[in-house]
């Protein structure tokens, strides 16, 4: 006989969860005016109202200002190393997938050195939530350009103007597979709210992009007031086309959900792996049989 | 009269298929007649095509080492004549394909020649593919090995396909009656005694697959990796073998993937584990020190191959040493668990999941590309030795770290202290879904909670948690007896050496002892924390200390130097292939024979 592991018994009870329960005593490090405040009452209303026990949640992150997400919350956490929380996630709801997980993130932290995560999460359709804190600059950093900074923004590591053209991030979520695509601004909370509680919701691999501005180093507040808008009333989400045709547009910058799918999840497949290979008992005699001479 | 030790290479080209099958088959046949077998061998990276060989040993005893020297070749062409022919012992023999290879002039050593017209004799039962199953047959006869054991294990190999499996029988047969008729009067080697065999109970596989069994038994349930020679099939083995148990595996997008989804798994209480080579292990070293820092436990298999670089893929080296121990950015400890052998493999994962597990920190385990791939016979593993070390979990009952027992609220000390002082250095952990254990895995420095603080009196503090938990494993080294000691204990001359040089190290030590020279030898299995107490009082008063490893600069030697701040003799291999015990024992004997030149 093998060794068992252990489990723990979960019990899920909708207790009348308000968001101050899932405040952490650690009071947020970010400067006063960071978008990112705005990102964290959103997401403590919505897993309040989605009734989420604090217990269950387990929220990962990778480095960056953003990165601090998971300290301030009164749920699992894991803060891990620049640009790896994909991996963080997948890892932890692949080994528990009774967990609700969420992956928080910056656009340099996502996109650039952790870019390579990014279609694999979404191809596999893990079942998390990856929210990131877009503010298109390195923030903890001290304010160098990030992958999605603009091009011809001057700051210290681009006195000249930037020549690296940005990168669409709602795009390459469309392109790597993922089943829930949106996008929020910090400045808009209502909506913010029910986009995190949908992405949450959503079965399958969820990402939203906030905009979410760093006032000390790159105050885009103004911008995107102008240029944001809701995604068109009659947007039919199912469409992947027209959803992709709304991302491809940099002039006005819809929010909203993109786009939904149902897919098979990855624990859900795995699921299936488990069933085709189990045939009766298993034994670990049986298995050195294979072996003996 | 019997020869009971026997020593045979396949040589060939890789592109005319089958070189290590056939080596792999034979070997098999010789452990199903009852012999222990050993062997080892080189394939080129190219995927198809390049010079493969493949040795066995064979004997009624126990082998610890591949051979240096040659009873037989056998040569599938003219390169493996060209390349080898110079390794047949002096009355040995030379098997070569008659329709491919021209056998050299006799060079007045006794070597015996026998050409195989082994194209010919494929074409006459049309299965010019079969060239190698003749060979098969035509080794059965020359080794005097049993028929009816060669048949089943041909049946067991190859017998998926049936049409093909009766040609297979054809070819083996034909093998068989060529040298029955035309060499078998002359060879020397009955392997089986007219006495016959005591048989003991033995598994037939390789190292990785002892490792990936190992892991299933230290209650590993979670792996994630990415291909890479020579670790891939441990992922292929647990791919197979953990769905069926509840288990997961994921093949990740890269060794960085891999690692940070073990710290996931990990985290949510599953024993976790990754497998790679050094080049790997180069990328996985941020997400070790995270591992440290957090107190994640973590089992990182280190299939050694030849560096640096890309290196040579499919050759031996033990040059990771150093940076398994000392990779990473400032001090982040890990454990070092470092396997002697094949059987060593299965219980020392266990082991090193135990102490990951119970100093809630990554463990670090050394195998090598000539141990995974070498295909040997050993005692079926002992479930009853395997026990497993729980990681030290909250007890929300029994809790009571002085917090306000709120579960939220957003202000106060926390309840549960996930980081806690300890005198052990571990802290009770808690998993996710266990209420009121919430806190934040952190890869900053932290209070107790895990909240994030970067105060010197914190930063000291931690050090030394770490630090503590490390120091205690030492203890466990005794406990669990992870190391080996041999030879003459009271010998003037010592051996300290780790992983998989210890076969040819024994046997060089038996025949020096056996002419004069006695030899103590140490393999601690630990390599870090450096079981120094034991080390040092091994090497007290030793006039010498021999430090054999596969490795330019002599890594482990150097660290034992600078521990002990006293000489040793490096005695290094470096050149991809293992340790041969013509070396060891060559070191040994000039070693004494300096002594005697000083006395
Ligand atoms: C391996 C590694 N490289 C570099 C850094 C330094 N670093 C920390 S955060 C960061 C960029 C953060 O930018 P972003 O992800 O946009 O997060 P923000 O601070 O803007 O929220 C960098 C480069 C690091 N911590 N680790
Ligand atoms: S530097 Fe920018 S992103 Fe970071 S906390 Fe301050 S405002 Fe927010
Ligand atoms: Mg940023």
């Amino acid at each position: 006989m093998l060794p068992e592991i252990q489990t723990i018994p979960l019990h899920f009870d909708k207790a009348n969860l308000k968001p101050n329960d899932y405040k952490s005593d650690v009071k947020p490090v970010w400067c006063p005016g960071c978008g990112d405040f705005g990102v964290l009452s959103s997401f403590y209303k919505a897993v309040s109202e989605l009734g989420i026990p604090p217990e269950q949640l387990v929220i990962a992150s990778g480095i960056g200002c953003s990165g601090r997400f998971p300290a301030f919350c009164n749920s699992y956490g894991f803060h891990g190393v620049h640009g790896r929380v994909l991996p963080l996630a997948t890892g932890i709801k692949m080994a528990r997938p009774e967990l609700v997980v969420c992956a928080m993130g910056g656009d340099g932290d996502g996109f650039s050195i952790g870019m390579g995560h990014f279609p694999h999460a979404a191809r596999r359709n893990v079942d998390i939530t990856y929210i990131v804190m877009d503010n298109e600059i390195y923030g903890l950093t001290k304010g160098q350009a990030s992958p999605t900074s603009p091009l011809g923004l001057e700051k210290k590591s681009t006195p000249y103007g930037n020549v690296d053209r940005p990168l669409n991030p709602l795009l390459l979520a469309f392109t790597g597979g993922a089943t829930w695509i949106g996008r929020a601004f910090s400045s808009r909370p209502k909506e913010m709210t029910e986009l995190i509680k949908q992405a949450i919701a959503h079965k399958g691999f969820s990402f939203l992009q906030v905009y979410s501005p760093c006032v000390t180093f790159y105050d885009t507040y103004d911008h995107f007031k102008q240029v944001t808008k809701p995604l068109p009333e009659g947007h039919d989400a199912s469409d992947k086309a027209a959803g992709m045709l709304y991302a491809m547009n940099e002039e006005t910058l819809f929010l909203g959900k993109y786009y939904q799918e149902e897919r098979p999840t990855y624990d859900d497949a795995y699921s299936g792996v488990r069933q085709k290979a189990t045939k009766g008992t298993y034994s670990f005699e049986k298995l050195m049989d294979k072996y003996r001479r | 009269m019997a020869q009971v030790d026997l020593t045979v290479r396949v040589g060939g080209d890789s592109a005319a298929g089958g070189i290590v099958t056939t080596g792999e088959i034979v070997a098999r046949i010789a452990a199903y007649s009852g012999l222990e077998v050993y062997t080892t061998r080189t394939i080129p990276a190219e995927i198809k095509g390049g010079h493969v060989m493949f040795q066995l040993r064979t004997s009624e005893k126990p082998v610890y080492s591949q051979g240096d020297d040659v009873d037989m070749l056998i040569a599938f062409d003219q390169e493996s004549i060209d390349n080898y022919y110079h390794l047949i012992k002096a009355n040995g023999f030379l098997i070569y394909n008659s329709n491919d290879g021209q056998a050299p002039a006799a060079n007045g050593n006794g070597v015996k020649q026998y050409g195989l017209p082994l194209n010919e004799l494929a074409k006459k039962i049309n299965f010019t593919k079969g060239r190698n199953i003749v060979t098969i047959g035509a080794m059965v006869k020359l080794f005097d090995l049993p028929y009816d054991k060669a048949e089943e294990v041909v049946r067991r190999q190859l017998g998926r396909k049936k049409d093909l499996l009766d040609q297979n029988l054809l070819a083996l047969k034909t093998g068989y009656a060529y040298v029955e008729q035309n060499i078998a009067q002359e060879s020397p080697y009955h392997l089986i005694p007219e006495t016959g065999i005591v048989e003991e109970e033995r598994l037939v596989m390789n190292g990785n697959q002892a490792l990936a069994m190992g892991a299933l038994a230290g209650g590993c349930r979670f792996y994630a990796g990415y291909p890479i020679t020579p670790a891939s099939d441990i992922m292929e083995f647990l791919a197979a073998e953990f769905p069926q148990i509840g288990g997961t595996m994921i093949q990740a997008e890269d060794e960085i993937a891999a690692i940070n989804m073990c710290l996931g798994g990990s985290f949510t209480g599953a024993r976790s584990m990754t497998a790679t080579s050094g080049p790997g292990l180069a990328l996985m070293v941020e997400a070790l020190g995270h591992a440290t820092m957090t107190e994640i436990p973590l089992v990182l298999v280190d299939v050694q191959r030849a560096g640096p670089s890309t290196g040579m893929p499919t050759k031996v080296s033990q040059g990771d040493l150093r940076l398994a121990i000392f990779g990473g950015a400032d001090d982040s400890p890990r454990i070092v668990v470092a396997p002697v052998s094949v059987e060593d493999c299965f219980y020392q994962t266990v082991h090193a999941f135990n102490l990951a597990e119970k100093y809630q920190t990554p463990v670090i385990f050394l195998s090598d590309q000539d141990m995974s791939v070498r295909v040997v016979t050993v005692p079926p593993f002992d479930l009853n030795k395997v026990k497993l070390e729980p990681r030290l979990l909250w007890d929300p009952q029994s809790a009571n770290h002085g917090g306000n027992g709120a579960s939220g609220g957003g202000s106060g000390d926390r309840e549960y202290l996930r980081y806690k002082i300890t005198e052990s250095g571990v802290s009770p952990m808690s998993l996710p879904g266990m209420p009121g254990g919430q806190y934040t895995a952190e890869g900053l420095e932290k209070a107790e909670s895990g909240a994030p603080i970067y105060t010197p009196e914190a930063h000291i503090r931690n050090f030394e948690k770490r630090a503590r938990k490390l120091a205690n494993a030492l203890q466990d080294y005794e406990a669990w007896q992870m190391y080996e000691t041999f030879g003459a204990l009271d010998a003037p001359v010592a051996i300290v050496g780790w992983g998989s040089t210890i076969g040819p190290v024994k046997e060089a030590v038996l025949r020096a002892a056996s002419e004069g020279m006695p030899v103590a030898v140490l393999y601690p299995k630990l390599l870090y924390p450096l079981p120094a107490d034991h080390i040092g009082k091994f090497i007290a008063g030793r006039e010498h200390v021999i430090v054999p490893e596969l490795n330019f600069t002599g890594q482990f030697g150097r660290m034992i130097q600078a521990q002990f701040g006293r000489e040793i003799i490096p005695l290094t291999c470096y050149g991809g292939t293992p340790l041969a015990t013509r070396d060891v024992y060559a070191k040994i004997k000039q070693v004494y024979e300096g002594m005697k030149v000083n006395a």
